[in-house]
């Protein structure tokens, strides 16, 4: 009887569509979020994110349809992030059928928006999500979609986020983020051996080894993964299997 | 069928709901005790903290209408946190009393382990299972959870462990209930679901 680690597929929308980023410069469409999270929910993610990554006032209305029209694709857990800042905001994204509410920005400048959205959902349903960069031997998080930095340590961070009711943490390395080189491990085991809450690693990934890495070497509790998933050049079920002929568990479809 | 969902204003009920009526059933949310009478069976899902919830069921009038469901035999399904209800407190809110089904006190999870218990673990079975039935015996269901019933308690017919042995899912005579998510759950959760249904037609 074993915890699985988990595989979560992560859709980054931006008016009702999944895209991805090119270096900054540019959004490629890669499809409906719904037929997206239908196939993953298929596949055997064992959860899935969707994050709006235009985060704009005007774009809310269409972020909350995106998640009512995804969570009923869903017999798996759903976690929604994004520019939400306040107590009502995350209600929002909850009400349309989320279970978890992921924050980042909002917490640093305000951290007791940790604890308010904690108290009303319970912790199990609050997520903090840190961006990093490497800064000499420690990291430092990063706010605003990886512009600006927060001049905090992100160890210390993610405890006083725990401490103030977050359940999970969502740990993305901007220096690997989108380089196909490899989740940071080294980050990664660092935060995870530091909080009592589960980590989700994120940033870098791109072959099968190196979800094995973060799991063994990084501790990883969850992977997150965006564009690898999304073009089909690796499906979930071919990397669960890869990574339970290695010894690690995870839940595998029937 | 028609099911009551509990409704005491929070919590994710569309996902239950819809988990629910793919299975064929007719769902209906109960914010009054009426709604509890008229129903076949009732669900009792639950997120959040335990104080908020049964306080929630008491100011809605709630927690005497479910008792007397309960006594009456209707058949009563507790989703996590509405499993953790239907015992007499938890360590989470010493003092606010649950709807006490069961006398024991639910657990705070040891700090050895990682807390909340978040994602996808297996159960051993005690006993056997209504609500298991069909269900291979290696499957995976999601929890998502900080606090949990020991295991020890009676009628528990399939533990977890995570930091101590806990209930997993709890059946005796009307009352069911599940710490894990069956709505959250893929298609073993669908199962759970479908094998309750099945014991209330």
């Amino acid at each position: 009887m074993t915890l699985a680690h988990r595989i979560i597929p992560c859709l980054d929308v931006d008016a009702g569509r999944v895209v991805k980023g090119i270096e900054f410069v540019g959004l490629r469409d890669m499809g409906d979020p719904a037929a997206l999270a239908g196939r993953y929910n298929t596949e055997g993610a064992d959860e899935l994110v969707v994050l709006d990554i235009s985060a704009s006032y005007q774009g809310r209305a269409t972020f909350l349809e995106t998640i009512r029209r995804v969570a009923r694709q869903l017999h798996i857990p759903l976690t929604a992030g994004g520019g939400i800042r306040t107590l009502e905001e995350g209600q929002a994204v909850l009400r349309a059928g989320a279970d978890k509410v992921a924050v980042n920005t909002a917490a640093v400048e305000r951290p007791e928006l940790l604890s308010e959205l904690a108290q009303q959902f319970g912790a199990q349903a609050v997520v903090l999500s840190i961006d990093v960069k490497r800064k000499g031997c420690s990291w430092e998080p990063y706010t605003r979609g990886g512009r600006d930095p927060t001049g905090k340590d992100a160890a210390q961070w993610a405890l006083e986020a725990v401490s103030r009711g977050a359940g999970e943490i969502l740990l993305t390395s901007i220096d690997r983020d989108g380089t196909c080189t490899g989740f940071d491990c080294e980050l990664t085991r660092k935060i995870a051996s530091t909080v009592p809450v589960p980590v989700i690693a994120s940033g870098g990934a791109k072959a099968f080894e190196d979800f094995l890495a973060v799991f063994t070497a990084g501790r990883a509790d969850a992977a997150l993964a965006a564009s690898i998933f999304h073009t089909a050049t690796h499906s979930i079920g071919a990397l669960k299997k890869f990574l339970a002929e290695r010894g690690v568990s995870v839940r595998l479809s029937r | 069928m028609k099911i009551a969902i509990v409704d005491y204003g929070a919590g994710n009920l569309p996902s239950v709901e819809r988990a629910l009526g793919k299975l064929g059933a007719q769902t209906e949310r109960a914010v009054a005790a009426e709604k509890l009478h008229c129903a076949q069976a009732i669900v009792l899902p639950g997120v959040g903290h335990f104080g908020a919830f049964v306080h929630g069921l008491r100011k809605s009038n709630l927690a005497l209408p479910l008792r007397a469901a309960f006594e009456s035999g209707k058949p009563i399904l507790g989703i996590c946190l509405g499993l953790q209800a239907m015992f007499a407190s938890s360590e989470e809110a010493p003092g606010e009393p649950g709807l006490a089904f069961f006398s024991e006190e639910v657990c705070a999870l040891p700090t050895d382990v990682k807390s909340p218990h978040i994602g996808w673990n297996q159960v051993r079975r005690m006993h056997p299972s209504k609500l298991l039935h069909g269900i291979a015996e290696d499957a995976y269901f999601y929890f998502a959870h900080s606090y949990a019933a020991p295991a020890s308690a009676p009628c528990t017919v399939a533990a977890c462990d995570h930091g101590f042995p806990f209930a997993a899912v709890i059946e005796r005579s009307n009352l069911a209930a599940v710490q894990f998510h069956p709505e959250k759950s893929g298609e073993t959760g669908a199962q759970v679901l479908r094998n309750f249904l099945e014991s209330v037609a």
